[in-house]
């Protein structure tokens, strides 16, 4: 019989006026796994931290096993069985696994006893779960899904029931992200409880049994994986229908505007990471740049944008060079109509202690609309920024609040309305949607399409295949630094994922 | 005097002029291991000192002077604390704030109290830690070499020399074989991981700058009423500070700490001693260059002589739990 393992009932939470949870009821059946989707911002880490006693609930019920629970602290959370693997892990980087394990969790004022313990006990987890890892190595030497793995054990060494793991694959490769699901399933076969939070719904398709969706602290419904789609889930996430897919017309494709010629670019350590790579960029088309990231993409638009020095090759915009010395003017190159958008918002696309409408004018300071001789003009700038939330619907709408204070969807907002209103030439654009809402990736998809049709060259990388195969009019994927082929966007997943993965060019074409 | 002498009678006095580096460094030690910078070393040195002496010659007890000497500097620690732990304040601005306060109010109280122009009366035999003659010293004195090692060297020294150098491996099993030591390196590194294993960070920071505050404290004692027979205005003289660069040069490890005061303490010794003597090649040194030499090798060995040292990652960033 299926027993709940959770029932929340009636839970709910503020932040000052920020109501993150409303009246959540959810019940988690025993020996399942449940996703738990929504925005950023929907409230499901909200939810969990009161769950895992990070946050006290306002008002409402928690039960565990059908008993009514107490969750005050992190302690309390374990004592009842809930164990919690966080986005960022709660690891000590130059600790051992074993370190690691026990800590919170000694057995005694003297750590020999505790050490012994939990090595015999890891060897018992490894057997039952199948999860391997050297018990004396350091956290820091590890790779990421190994990390992973290691907070999982720290939670079972606990005693957990009840797994909560949220967003797991945000830092994982799609191999590792299989092999997490693997031990998932594993771990349900076994009794266990898993809820699930992501925004990815791929994965909730892939291994859930049940899944609830939640929008603006809400929860708006829960469904049978098996008789729900894509395409519901997205639309009760968002609210409304959303495009998975942006509908676009033939490209017109113009004259060239940027033109890369045997371009070679080495990283600090002087591996080469870009390797004699070419390609036009035109007037009127999208571009897309497929690959696996670290695969030369983030060092080759590093070089179109002047802020890595090439080692041999040549860019042109419009016809007349750009400076590969590593010497050029970000600055001038904007004035001639290159707009950059970097893949790394947080630390080179935005200055996040600054406010809204400081960094929607960043890089553009010095041009005369924002300046009022030699100082700038604060009204110009401010009715600036206004104009830019409006037009990409920036929320919350307030110039004068921080940036790190907006969701990362908003930010990119914030980046993109910054470069694209300059009215650029020529736009580069690096992850657009990463970290990014559903709904959100509908509008940057629909503005990226409005400039191409307006005639602009837009260069896209991305490592989301789905992302590259809607937008782009043509398809380059990389692979070690060289462009290994070219296919039109009507090329399919699984060809371009063969291209992706280094596999010999003519096992992929045909 | 034979060049034997020479080296044992330097030896004697690099670990004399070593103890209160290593009883603030080690201090220093437990409070950034546990993510608390302390630059309020020396302040609470000074005025663990002052307290020690004060109370030592009021009450007539080298060991009410010592209780004193804790209480006041665990008091100040407590106050930085406070500042940084609870209320996430900037570490460098609180613990600058207690150097400020106990330069002051050393000399002002000792003034008001004892009128001797910032110093406190002179302290008795009784009122001081008096040297430790240990067992068989007199006995083996005269056995070449190993005699006077011995019982020059490693005898005849204050019981707070003994408490200093046993605290070296007393905080190594401290800090590597205890669960307080693995959680108090642990909220050093990643509090966010203490937190969420169920442990209190802002109780594990707090029990970490009293183990500071005690050191210290022990520290300051040795100073007034070891080394001298009372307080004298700012006797510190920048010891906390160069405990630092000793705890940065150790890379946060207890032995290493020894090693880096005891190399600060030789080249005190080596510069008292030099004072005045023509060294060969050279010539006469002037006495001021000898005196900054400690200084000098300070500069130098944190410019990078002594490779990566990285400190406790969350070192100096307050606590606060995210969403």
């Amino acid at each position: 019989m299926a027993e709940a393992a959770i029932e929340l009932i009636g839970i709910n939470k503020s932040f000052g006026a920020v109501r993150a949870n409303r009246d959540i009821n959810l019940e988690i059946t025993r020996g399942t796994i449940h996703g738990i989707v929504g925005e950023n911002g929907a409230g499901k880490s909200t939810l969990m931290s009161i769950l895992y006693g990070f946050y006290q609930a306002d008002s409402g019920e928690i039960r565990v096993n059908g008993k009514p629970a107490t969750i005050r602290t992190s302690n309390d959370a374990i004592a009842t069985g809930i164990g919690m693997v966080h986005q960022h892990f709660m690891l000590v980087d130059n600790f051992t696994v074993l370190e690691n394990i026990i800590l919170g969790a000694e057995s005694d004022a003297l750590l020999k006893s505790s050490i012994a313990k939990a090595r015999s006990e890891l060897e018992r987890l490894e057997r039952e779960y199948g999860l391997e890892v050297d018990p004396d190595a350091i956290i820091e030497e590890l790779p990421v899904g190994l990390q992973q793995r290691v907070e999982i054990l720290k939670a079972l060494y606990r005693g957990a029931e009840i797994l909560i793991l949220d967003e797991p694959t945000g830092v994982l490769t799609p191999a590792e992200a299989d092999h997490l699901f693997r031990i998932l399933k594993q771990l349900k076969d076994q009794g266990k409880t898993i809820v699930l939070i992501t925004h990815k719904l791929r994965e909730i398709m892939a291994i859930t049994d049940s899944v609830s969706v939640m929008r603006q602290g809400t929860m708006v419904a829960t469904r049978e994986t098996k008789k729900t789609t894509v395409e519901e889930l997205a639309e009760l996430m968002v609210g409304r229908r959303v495009l998975l897919r942006v509908e676009k017309g033939e490209a017109k494709a113009g004259e060239v505007k940027l033109s890369v010629k045997n371009l070679v670019v080495k990283d600090q350590r002087g591996v080469t990471m870009v390797d004699d790579v070419s390609f036009d960029v035109r007037a009127g088309e999208i571009v897309g740049i497929a690959g696996v990231a670290g695969n030369g993409q983030s060092e080759l638009l590093e070089a179109i944008s002047g802020i890595r020095k090439a080692v041999s090759g040549s860019v042109t915009l419009d016809g007349k060079p750009i400076d590969l010395t590593g010497a050029a003017d970000p600055g001038e190159l904007r004035q001639r109509g290159l707009a950059h958008v970097p893949e790394d918002r947080h630390h080179v696309g935005l200055v996040l202690a600054f406010e809204e409408n400081e960094n929607s004018i960043l890089g553009y300071h010095n041009d005369k609309r924002y300046l009022k001789g030699p100082l700038l003009d604060v009204d110009a700038i401010m009715a600036d920024a206004k104009d830019k939330i409006a037009k990409y619907d920036i929320r919350p709408a307030n110039p004068r609040l921080k940036t790190a204070n907006f969701s990362g969807g908003n930010q990119q907002k914030i980046v993109l309305a910054r470069e694209i209103e300059q009215d650029p030439g020529v736009l580069i654009v690096g992850q657009p949607t990463r970290g990014v809402d559903v709904g959100a990736i509908e509008f940057i998809h629909k503005r990226l399409i409005a400039m191409r049709d307006q005639g602009k060259a837009v260069l896209l990388v991305s490592v989301e295949l789905d992302e590259i195969r809607s937008l782009s009019d043509r398809i380059l994927v990389m692979f070690a630094g060289r462009v290994v082929g070219e296919r039109g966007p009507e090329a399919s997943e699984g060809e371009l994922g063969l291209l992706m993965a280094g596999v010999e060019q003519k096992e992929a074409a045909e | 005097m034979s060049f034997f002498d020479v080296i044992i009678q330097t030896l004697d006095s690099t670990i004399r002029l070593s103890v209160p580096l290593l009883l603030a460094c080690l201090a220093g030690l437990y409070s950034e291991r546990s993510g608390i910078f302390d630059i309020g070393l020396e302040g609470k040195m000074l005025a663990a000192a002052f307290a020690g002496a004060a109370a030592a010659s009021v009450f007539h007890s080298a060991w009410i002077g010592l209780g004193m000497a804790i209480l006041v500097s665990v008091s100040l620690a407590l106050v930085h604390g406070f500042a940084s732990i609870t209320h996430r304040g900037n570490q460098i601005v609180s613990g600058l704030a207690i150097n400020f306060i106990a330069a002051g109010s050393t000399i002002i109280l000792g003034q008001a109290w004892f009128q001797q122009g910032g110093r406190t009366p002179a302290l008795a035999p009784n009122e001081r830690f008096e040297a430790i003659t240990l067992p068989g010293a007199e006995a083996v004195r005269s056995v070449p070499i190993v005699g006077p090692i011995y019982s020059e060297l490693l005898s005849g020294h204050s019981l707070l020399v003994y408490v200093a150098f046993l605290a070296v491996p007393f905080t190594w099993w401290v800090l590597f074989r205890t669960r307080f030591g693995l959680r108090l390196r642990a909220v050093g590194e990643n509090p966010a991981a203490v937190d969420t294993a169920g442990i209190s960070v802002a109780w594990l920071r707090y029990r970490a700058v009293i183990c500071t505050g005690i050191l210290t404290a022990i520290a300051g004692a040795y100073l007034s009423m070891v080394q001298s027979g009372g307080f004298v205005k700012d006797m510190t003289a920048g010891k906390g500070y160069i405990a630092l660069a000793a705890l940065i040069f150790a890379k946060w490890r207890p032995v290493n700490a020894m090693f880096a005061c005891l190399l600060f303490g030789f080249l005190d010794a080596l510069a008292i001693r030099l004072q005045g003597a023509p060294l060969p090649v050279i010539g006469k040194v002037p006495v001021q260059l000898m005196q900054a030499l400690p200084y000098i090798l300070t500069v130098i060995l944190l410019a990078g002589f002594i490779g990566k040292a990285i400190p406790p990652r969350a070192g100096g960033v307050p606590y606060v739990k995210e969403r």
